[in-house]
């Protein structure tokens, strides 16, 4: 009996037989424990939360864009934050989704399950046709940062340009793993779900304390500097059918709202005499418009040589370096990972073929990647130095979040509702 | 001005386009994957013949409390007098005494069954998913003791933080209705 417990531990690495101890013929009728192995989430949440997005966007864009009211909008706030983010947790969310769709389109044997499809498609068709409704109210993270907002500070406006370059690069980045099948890090480093589920790593949990601690004084810096998905609804949204207007009629340019929104999207009109003129506009545009290509071209080349930089993300990559570097003795020790594989007995050119082809397709998805911050940089120049022609005030309804802060600012609102106690307007006059 | 106007309804006429056009291709993939079977939601589990009990679940899930437990395959197991999983490789005499066990909670539980066997199931409310007991059982014994994500309390994060640290990569995505891979004596014996 002893001595099966104690053979010399490298034997048993490579020798062991399947099983050492046959179990045993019962003769007292012993039977099995029945070990109960509880379902996941029944799959009726997932339809009720499919239904439950479409309801709340609904209401969303009626509320907003019909009745021009914020009240009820900050309840569905509430509402939301609370189901979408507490009680299922924030997995899985708009933001998330599109890696995951990325991944079913890139990456080979992942079939995209029909609810991460809606939650991923839904708010994109909503922006189409009602701005971003999804953003307003129904978003949790968006919620959690809307909710906690003070009174807002402005950020510079070379400052907010500068800043909202990070959700191209991000989105970007987490397309680029997904679609490699690595990892999905957007929902690695979202800073809410911490929050939502309070509980979780010590990094997290600093880095979203400080996030929520920013919204309380900024208006919601997630979705204006990080959010990636974001990024879509603002394409979305700019071909919105029925958008936010500031002025419910017509705009008279009393200027009182021009500070109204928190997150920079209104759009100022420009006076004549500090318009440039048509020509030197034209100037400049030709210049930025020969810079796009070669920026794209630029950032094409530098993602490819990046690309044995961003492979080494992939842990198959990253084993396969270290089982190299271990056999041919430029390291020494073992990582868990270089361990895990011996212990599994896969050979060695197996993982070396299998890191080859990841780092194959990383070439490619580079490549691309660098063109893609290229183009993101270049229209960047592109729009700053075209972005000037509005006679009135206005929501840009790409940045709008369709809040409706902005509604009581507006004096042909004419409504009191709005005017909360009564110096709500007043008190923001400059 | 007759220009302006032009443009507007140009600009007016494109965006009808794209938003038709997103409406058609939104419909057609929701219908598309509402049709389509393999559009099953999926849900992360740990495949017990990749992992190699390294321990990093015990720590690396979103909860405080991992949700993967130690599961036991009993038809697996060998009922051994002196379990390898529940006992510390390195004990003083063969006793089953408190400093020769290595669960750290003390979740193994041991009772007889009929000479010389011996039963063990683990108190899933005490386990910590620290895999000692399994890295044991499969170095010295039938392998019957396994880890698990437990449905009943995994939050299924979109990216599970244990996969993404897993250095077996033995942490994947199957699909909700068959949420288990459990192992089994005869996948084994084959
Ligand atoms: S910008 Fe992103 S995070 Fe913010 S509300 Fe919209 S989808 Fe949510
Ligand atoms: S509704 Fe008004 S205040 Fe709110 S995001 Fe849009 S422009 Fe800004
Ligand atoms: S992290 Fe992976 S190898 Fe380690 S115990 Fe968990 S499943 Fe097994
Ligand atoms: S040794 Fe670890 S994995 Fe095994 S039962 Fe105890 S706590 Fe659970
Ligand atoms: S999916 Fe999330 S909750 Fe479940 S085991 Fe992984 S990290 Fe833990």
């Amino acid at each position: 009996m002893f001595q099966k417990f104690t053979p010399p531990f490298f034997l048993l690495q490579i020798t062991t037989p399947p099983q050492k101890n046959p179990p045993p013929d019962f003769t007292t009728g012993y039977q099995y424990p029945v070990t109960i192995n509880p379902p996941p989430r029944a799959e009726l949440f997932t339809r009720i939360d499919m239904v439950m997005l479409a309801v709340l966007m609904l209401m969303t864009a009626y509320f907003i864009l019909y009745k021009r009211s914020r009240r009820e909008v900050r309840l569905i706030s509430l509402f939301s934050l609370l189901y979408f983010g507490f009680y299922r947790h924030g997995c899985v969310c708009s933001v998330g989704s599109l890696q995951n769709v990325a991944m079913a389109i890139f990456h080979n044997g992942y079939a995209l399950p029909l609810s991460v499809g809606v939650f991923f498609i839904l708010p994109l068709l909503f922006a189409l046709f009602f701005g971003r409704v999804f953003c307003a109210a129904v978003c949790p993270l968006g919620a959690a940062q809307d909710l906690i907002l003070q009174k807002a500070r402005r950020v510079p406006v070379w400052m907010d340009e500068t800043l909202s370059v990070i959700p191209y690069i991000y989105l970007g980045l987490g397309t680029l793993f997904a679609a490699t099948g690595t990892v999905f890090i957007i929902c690695e480093y979202d800073p809410f779900v911490a929050f939502f589920r309070l509980s979780g790593g010590a990094m997290m949990v600093t880095f979203g304390i400080l996030i929520l601690f920013l919204s309380t004084f900024i208006g919601r810096p997630y979705c204006r500097y990080l959010c990636p998905y974001g990024v879509l609804l603002r394409w979305a949204a700019a071909w919105s059918k029925w958008k936010v207007h500031v002025a419910p009629e017509k705009c008279i340019q009393c200027h009182l709202c021009a500070e109204s929104c928190p997150f920079n999207a209104m759009r100022m009109p420009v006076p004549d005499e500090v318009r440039p003129s048509r020509k030197s506009t034209r100037a400049v545009l030709s210049r930025v418009l020969w810079l796009i290509p070669f920026l794209a071209i630029l950032g094409g080349v530098t993602g490819r040589l990046a690309s044995p930089l961003l492979s080494h993300v992939d842990i198959t990559v990253q084993t396969a370096d270290r089982v190299w570097k271990e056999r041919h003795g430029l390291v020494h020790g073992e990582t868990l990972e270089s361990q895990a594989h011996r212990a599994n007995q896969i050979p060695d050119d197996l993982l070396y073929a299998k890191a080859a082809k990841i780092r194959r397709t990383y070439t490619l998805y580079t490549t691309i990647f660098g063109v893609w911050l290229g183009l993101v940089f270049g229209l960047k120049l592109f729009f700053i130095t075209t972005r000037h022609r509005w006679d009135d005030y206005d929501a840009d309804p790409a940045a709008c979040l369709a809040c409706g802060r902005c509604f009581g600012y507006c004096p042909s609102e004419a409504n009191e509702k709005y005017a909360e106690g009564g110096v709500y307007i007043k008190g923001n006059l400059k | 001005m007759a220009a302006a106007e032009n443009k507007k309804t140009r600009r007016e006429f494109i965006a009808d386009g794209i938003r038709t056009g997103g409406l058609i291709i939104a419909s057609g993939a929701i219908g598309a994957l509402a049709a389509s079977s393999h559009a099953e939601d999926t849900v992360w589990q740990i495949d017990p013949y990749k992992c190699t009990n390294c321990g990093l679940c015990a720590t690396s899930c979103v909860l405080d409390q991992s949700t993967v437990k130690c599961m036991h395959a009993f038809a697996m197991c060998g009922y051994c007098n002196l379990c390898s999983g529940m006992l510390r490789p390195e004990r003083v005499g063969n006793t089953i005494e408190a400093e020769n066990v290595q669960c750290p909670t003390f979740a193994i539980q041991r009772s007889y069954v009929e000479n010389p066997y011996f039963q063990y199931v683990i108190d899933e409310n005490l386990c910590i998913g620290c895999a000692k007991c399994s890295k044991g059982c499969d170095a010295f014994g039938n392998g019957s003791l396994f880890m698990q994500i437990r449905h009943d309390r995994c939050l299924n994060c979109n990216q599970c933080s244990i996969a993404e640290v897993c250095p077996a990569q033995a942490i994947v995505r199957v699909p909700a209705g068959k949420p288990y891979l459990l192992k089994s004596k005869i996948k084994q014996d084959g």
